[in-house]
């Protein structure tokens, strides 16, 4: 398999590696917050909230930051209905089933990008994509610039307030090594968050949006995944969500594009990588195995952290 | 949501429209507390329009069996059942006895006011066969009292009542009368909102009337699932610290005028017929368990040491008792007495009236601080100097650093090895009990005074291991499975147990878990979820009694022994083999066929059963629409209004709330008056996934706070509107007892109610937060008041009165009434309260 | 292997250290990167369950050298197939938390701050309280003259997260010292 690192970019890939992402499904999300906790938990992060958000609903995080690589939204959307003008008077059953679905919640955390802004910003290489084509920011590597935090359309990326460098979420990058299931998608009781290989991910997503258009729920639709190579959503999202109301409703934009890609400075810079790539073989010889594959694209091969190859049954598994 | 997905329907009945709703397919918003007239509406409805499973009904309830003539129901009387006592608020429930039956023999006994779990076995009930009419056209055959006592339960009271839309009404109806028959199972599931009432037995019993009309008992997808708050509530009442049980749900002794033999008490608590004609079993060997050697058939096993109930010696009473100077000292291990019971001010001050006061938890809470952080003393009211409690404030070890077994909700025992070992001081409860035995033993050795027998002559063999010198839970479990006493072998299980003395057993019903050696409850493995049956999952844990996953399951099958279907099939007869067999542990005699006769007489034990009764634990094997004997504020649930309603009741307006509820009339528990204007609004408690009952486990862990950060209410915007009061702004809650603050979180989520021609507001107050912790703010549960339900003396939390406005409450003050000088409150210093000041205490002959 | 000082130096500056890496290969894959793994990866794991509610999720505790390092949900539970609440999530915590107690806290009657105290003489205090308690409140005959043979003078209250074998000691105890006064969150 070849990776789909875009030209400049820095990452790693071992053999057998497939691109994995959550699938993110709004319409099962019960707003329990387990991801949120697991999340933290799993990846030692403080508690960086402690007062009451007036007008956030249920939710008093607010937003994805340094310390909070999974933050649950609740969106309020129940309509205020006039009471009968008596005890008897003919209610609106269709009405009050609708009303089933005004309270939602949507599990955020970082998009995976394909092509991801905050990497082209990044000059010190601490953001990297790893062999399983999710991208990454190495704490040990970064020097606290911020010029990734603009460069990221969603504003995921965020600056630790204690140590000055950026932080987010790895996608468990320390889990998949060692072929466990992310955090959030573990402690999600209702397979809200789902993890897999990325295009097995897309299929189910797909599949399910249109078992819920079958059901009546016309407005379901994948944000960030399926719409081709051209996606307007930053070439498409590793971890992708379906919605059942507009993205703005989520604080999430309708389009995405990274500042930088939208200047010619990057290709210039990956013609030279790619220049750059064959010297890369050679000068990269006392420290890497094997030669870089795939033309015309930077490809670092990590060293071969543990000897353990990514059990297939292991990091697929399903929990049913 | 999984069964949701698969097709299910899911209704979810709250007064507020909470994430569960958001996750359903129907929200009914409900008044907090009218949930017997919403059940009665269906009851109704299913018996109007014949939509009862008639083979069920007929054959496995006791739809078809005829009472009393001298019965006479709540719409007879208007309000009340016959046997009623103004006077003592009590009733004689001998008229609800089958026709011809003997009234119960314990009745001359009935005084104390929690005894939900004794004679509910239908001890004395007949002598005689059953009588029925199995056309259930009899007037007085339960079917027909079932009728007429809900025929005025209709759509249109019950949205005069509940606030429930008829058309909604319709909508749940239709609903699970689509999803009840032979195909299909309905379940309700309730989060305890459902119990904590004056009448909240009554409305179980009212969803246990429903499921059994519809055939949803003892079948797969069916049932009444309690979804509890906490991780072996189940197994503290199995193996209980409760007043009035021993383990396996043997009542404690009771005193009377003679003295109280170990026969007196086997012919009060066994049965003639049913499972509990073993019951003698159980108790000898629990007695050997405790007393050892000692326990010899000569001296009754040691029973006439067993310390003897005379009326309510539950939490409340308790803590009353304590507030007037009755009470020494107190445990408290892993639990909150100061924020977590209603009438905080009431607690706290009971606290203060201890001599001294033990508490054992992992972090400092309420309970163990109200001498320094409680409102009362910020606001000055009672200083720090003039409590007089001394308190020690234990460190317990936590449930990864000692071993032990939780019973989860549907009575699975899960049992948990030691991960690591409790740091510093902290210790585990068995050691806490292990090395406090020891000094009492020590310093009672040698006595040959009659009290102290049971201390001299209890059989304590554990020994202490480590370097904490920790007792193996596994041996204390192995003592609860029982033990051949000659060989000290485990018994394989309760049949095994014998009332000769020969077998020990700490809680019968726990038999088996050992069984061959095996600590049952440490198996872990799922088995095939996909395979047929597989979602049993026998071996992952241990269900107790005999690891039945499924209760009362021979009523998965029909009378013949067949599974009602094939797509509901559970457990069944097997002809061939000439056993029951299927994928639970049959819950009946397994070679009991369905065509198996009781004699003519009746018959005695469960000889008395015949093959097609699947409910074995009650005398007449059937299931109880109607309850002649149990209960002691009914044998039908009927609507009363809570003890605090801005309604009256428009059903019994002489009535009002359950006549036979418990009240503490006292100074400093005051009731809000119904109708009372200054109270216009309803208020209601509940939990939040982020936090813990009053947050002793979760105010502590920053990870929690900070997705629920502070005490809040949720409010409508009508009502935030007509009080001035914004969304994240401050409110002040207030009833009788008190004022408390609160963020409001004002939504339309929360829907004001139609109830009765006028609309009543709803405020909801999670009750996790108090004035200890890393996260602070004031307890919903000063805002309450203590009143009971007869039966099992549970407190009212969810359905009581209140005002609110906005801005913050003038001082730190949340009680107006509890913290006077301790004269205010009206103390009879002779004979400290130890019952209800009204109610079924004491009211014996 | 290891690189020379001067080039991580090199490497956090602005371009400079993008196009150094550029040149150098998968070196601006870090140490921590290239070594990263599960923090419990072959760990023993003990088996659990969740402290908090009666559903009876099953918990896997990770170990190190005694040290708690990770508390998840156990995928095979036919209950909860490895999820947790945020309760249930946050256990770690409950067990690190700050402010957990390690000594026992003492308070003299009138007092205005906690004494620490030995555990040993705590429990030696406590067992002289429960006694006199025992006896103070010993009741023989109630003042109707029934045989009661028991003692008002303490109460026990049981928080319901109690293991089933510590509730059977309490309840056996207790009872032998003729307590009646025994509760548990069971019923509130």
């Amino acid at each position: 398999m070849t990776t789909r690192a875009a030209p400049g970019e820095i990452s790693v890939r071992r053999d057998g590696a497939e691109r994995m992402g959550f699938f993110t499904d709004t319409s099962v999300c019960i707003g329990y917050k387990a991801c949120e906790v697991a999340c933290k938990q799993w990846n030692d992060l403080p508690s960086d909230g402690g007062e009451l958000r007036p007008g956030g609903s249920y939710d008093h995080t607010g937003a994805l930051g340094a310390a909070t690589w999974r933050h649950v939204r609740f969106v309020e959307m129940v309509e205020p209905r006039p009471l009968p003008l008596d005890d008897i008077a003919p209610v609106d059953v269709a009405a009050a089933v609708a009303d089933m679905d005004r309270w939602i919640f949507m599990s955020d955390v970082c998009k995976h990008c394909t092509n991801a802004g905050c990497m082209d910003a990044c000059p010190t290489g601490a953001l990297i994509r790893t062999e399983f084509e999710t991208v990454v920011l190495q704490a040990d590597v970064c020097n606290g610039c911020g010029y990734c935090i603009p460069a990221c359309p969603f504003g995921v990326v965020d600056r630790d307030p204690v140590d000055g460098r950026a932080a987010k979420c790895t996608l468990c990058y320390d889990r998949l090594r060692d072929g466990m299931e992310p955090a959030c998608a573990k402690a999600c009781p209702t397979d809200s968050i789902q993890f897999g290989v990325y295009e097995d991910l897309v299929e189910v997503a797909q599949r399910r949006v249109a078992a819920l258009q079958d059901r009546g729920v016309q407005g379901a639709y994948l944000y960030g995944a399926g719409d081709g190579d051209d996606d307007q959503l930053a070439g498409g999202l590793g971890a992708f969500f379906l919605l059942t109301e507009p993205p703005e409703r989520f604080g999430l934009p309708a389009h995405a594009d990274s500042p930088i890609q939208e200047n010619v400075v990057p290709a210039t810079l990956a013609a030279v990588a790619a220049g750059l790539a064959a010297a890369a073989g050679v000068a990269a010889a006392f420290r890497i195995a094997r030669p870089a594959r795939g033309v015309g694209r930077l490809t670092l091969l990590a060293a071969a952290a543990g000897a353990a190859e990514i059990a297939g049954d292991v990091m697929h598994r399903r929990r049913r | 949501m999984r069964a949701r997905e698969r097709g299910a329907k899911v209704i979810h009945v709250d007064p507020r429209f909470g994430r569960t709703g958001a996750s359903s397919d129907l929200h009914v918003p409900i008044r907090a507390g009218t949930d017997i007239a919403l059940f009665g509406g269906l009851i109704r409805h299913v018996l109007e329009t014949e939509s009862y499973f008639k083979e069920y009904v007929l054959h496995y309830t006791n739809a078809s069996t005829i009472v009393n003539e001298r019965y006479a129901d709540t719409e007879d009387l208007g309000g009340v059942f016959s046997g009623y006592d103004p006077g003592t608020r009590t009733y004689d429930p001998s008229s609800w006895m089958y026709e011809g039956g003997e009234v119960a023999s314990a009745a001359g006994e009935r005084e104390h006011s929690t005894q939900a779990f004794d004679e509910n076995t239908g001890a004395g009930m007949l002598e005689g066969p059953v009588p029925r009419d199995e056309t259930l056209q009899h007037p007085r055959c339960v079917l027909q009292i079932l009728r007429r006592h809900y025929a005025r339960y209709t759509p249109e009271m019950v949205s005069r009542i509940c606030g429930v839309p008829e058309a909604l009404f319709h909508e749940i109806a239709r609903a699970i009368v689509a999803n009840s028959g032979r195909e299909r199972t309905t379940a309700l599931c309730y989060a305890v909102g459902w119990t904590p009432h004056t009448a909240g037995v009554q409305m179980i019993r009212a969803g246990a009337i429903l499921q059994l009309l519809l055939g949803n008992i003892g079948r797969p997808g069916g049932g009444i699932m309690a979804m509890r708050g906490h991780a072996t509530i189940q197994g503290s009442s199995d193996i209980p610290t409760l007043y009035e049980l021993l383990p396996g749900y043997l009542h404690m002794p009771r005193a009377r005028e003679e003295e109280l033999t170990l026969a007196d008490y086997i012919s009060s608590g066994g049965a003639d017929r049913g499972w509990w004609s073993n019951f003698d079993k159980y108790v000898v060997s629990l007695l050997k368990a405790w007393f050892g050697d000692a326990a010899t058939p000569d001296n009754d096993f040691g029973f006439g040491h067993l310390p003897k109930i005379t009326g309510n010696h539950a939490h409340f009473p308790t803590m009353m008792r304590a507030v007037d100077g009755g009470l020494d000292g107190m445990f408290v291990m892993g639990q909150n007495p100061a924020v977590g019971s209603p009438n905080g001010g009431l607690m706290r001050r009971a606290l203060r009236g201890m001599r001294w006061l033990v508490v054992r938890d992992f972090k400092e809470v309420e309970t163990a601080t109200f001498w320094r952080d409680a409102p009362e003393i910020r606001s000055g009211e009672v200083r720090p100097e003039d409590v007089e409690t001394e308190v020690f404030l234990m460190p317990a070890a936590t449930h990864v650093e000692k071993e032990g077994s939780f019973t989860q909700t549907q009575r699975m025992v899960q049992w948990r090895d030691r991960a690591l070992a409790p740091p510093g001081d902290a210790r585990s409860e068995l050691w806490f009990m292990h090395h406090l035995m020891h000094r009492v033993m020590a310093r009672y050795a040698g006595s040959t005074d009659p009290k102290d027998w049971p201390i001299v002559n209890l059989h304590w063999p554990y020994t202490p291991q480590g370097p904490e010198c920790e007792p193996l839970a596994d041996d204390v479990l192995r003592e609860i499975n029982g033990y051949d006493v000659a060989t000290g072998e485990p018994v394989p299980g309760f049949d095994e147990l014998r009332a000769d003395g020969s077998t020990a057993c700490g809680c019968w019903i726990y038999s088996g878990i050992y069984a061959g050696g095996e600590n049952h409850a440490r198996r872990r493995d799922p088995g095939d979820l996909d395979a047929e049956g597989g979602w049993v999952s026998p071996d992952w844990g241990w269900a107790w009694p005999a690891n039945r996953r499924i209760l009362y399951n021979r009523a998965s099958a029909d009378p013949q022994g067949r599974p009602w279907s094939e797509r509901k099939k559970y457990v069944w007869w097997d002809a061939e083999q000439g056993r029951w067999t299927g994928y639970d542990v049959p819950d009946f005699p397994v070679d009991k066929p369905p065509g198996y006769r009781a004699p003519e007489d009746g018959g005695k034990g469960m000889d008395a059963i015949s093959g097609d009764e699947p409910f074995i634990m009650m005398g007449d094997g059937r299931a109880w629409l109607f309850s002649p004997s149990g209960l002691l504020d009914g044998p039908l649930p009927t609507h009363y209004e809570p003890v605090e309603s801005p309604f009256g009741n428009v059903l019994y307006p002489q009535i009002g709330s359950n006549p036979a509820a418990i009240h503490w009339d006292r100074p400093d528990n005051p009731v809000n008056a119904t109708g009372d204007p200054r109270w216009p609004c309803v208020l209601t408690t509940f939990r939040l996934t982020e936090h813990h009952t009053p947050g002793g486990m979760s105010r502590g862990l920053p990870w929690l706070n900070e997705l629920q950060p502070e005490m809040f209410a949720e409010i409508d915007p009508e009502l935030a509107a007509a009080r001035g009061i914004e969304d994240g702004g401050w409110l002040v809650v207030s009833t009788e007892r008190g004022e408390i603050e609160a963020r409001a979180i004002v939504t339309d989520r929360m829907r004001p109610l139609r109830v009765g021609g006028r609309v009543v507001h709803q405020v909801a107050l999670p009750w996790h937060w108090g004035y200890t912790g890393l996260s602070t703010g004031d307890s919903a549960n000063d805002l309450l008041h203590v009143s009971a339900d007869p039966n099992v003396n549970i407190e009212t939390t969810k359905a009581l009165t209140c005002d609110v406005r906005a801005g913050r409450r003038p001082s730190p003050a949340t009680s107006r009434v509890t913290h006077a000088p301790r004269g205010r409150a009206a103390v009879d210093r002779e004979h400290p309260a130890e019952g209800p000041t009204s109610g079924s205490s004491e009211a014996g002959p | 292997m290891s690189r020379p000082g001067w080039f991580d130096v090199l490497r956090r500056l602005p371009v400079a250290g993008r196009v150094a890496d550029w040149g150098m290969g998968g070196h601006a894959v870090s140490r921590a990167t290239r070594e990263a793994g599960a923090r419990v990866a072959g760990l023993d794991a003990t088996e659990s369950v969740c402290p908090y509610c009666a559903v009876g999720c099953a918990q896997l505790v990770y170990t190190r050298d005694g040290e708690l390092v990770d508390i998840e949900g156990h995928p095979r539970s036919p209950v909860s197939q490895g999820a947790l609440c945020p309760k249930g999530s946050a256990s770690r915590q409950l067990i690190q938390q700050p402010g957990r107690l390690t000594k026992v806290l003492h308070r003299r009657p009138h007092a205005t701050e906690w004494e620490e105290l030995e555990l040993e003489t705590a429990m030696d205090m406590i067992a002289e309280r429960v006694v006199e308690a025992r006896e103070r409140g010993w009741q023989t005959h109630d003042e109707r003259g029934r045989r009661v043979d028991r003692t008002l003078g303490f109460a026990h209250l049981g928080g319901a997260t109690l293991d089933n074998e510590e509730n059977y000691l309490i309840r056996k105890a207790f009872t032998a010292m003729g307590a009646v006064q025994i509760e548990n969150q069971a019923r509130i």
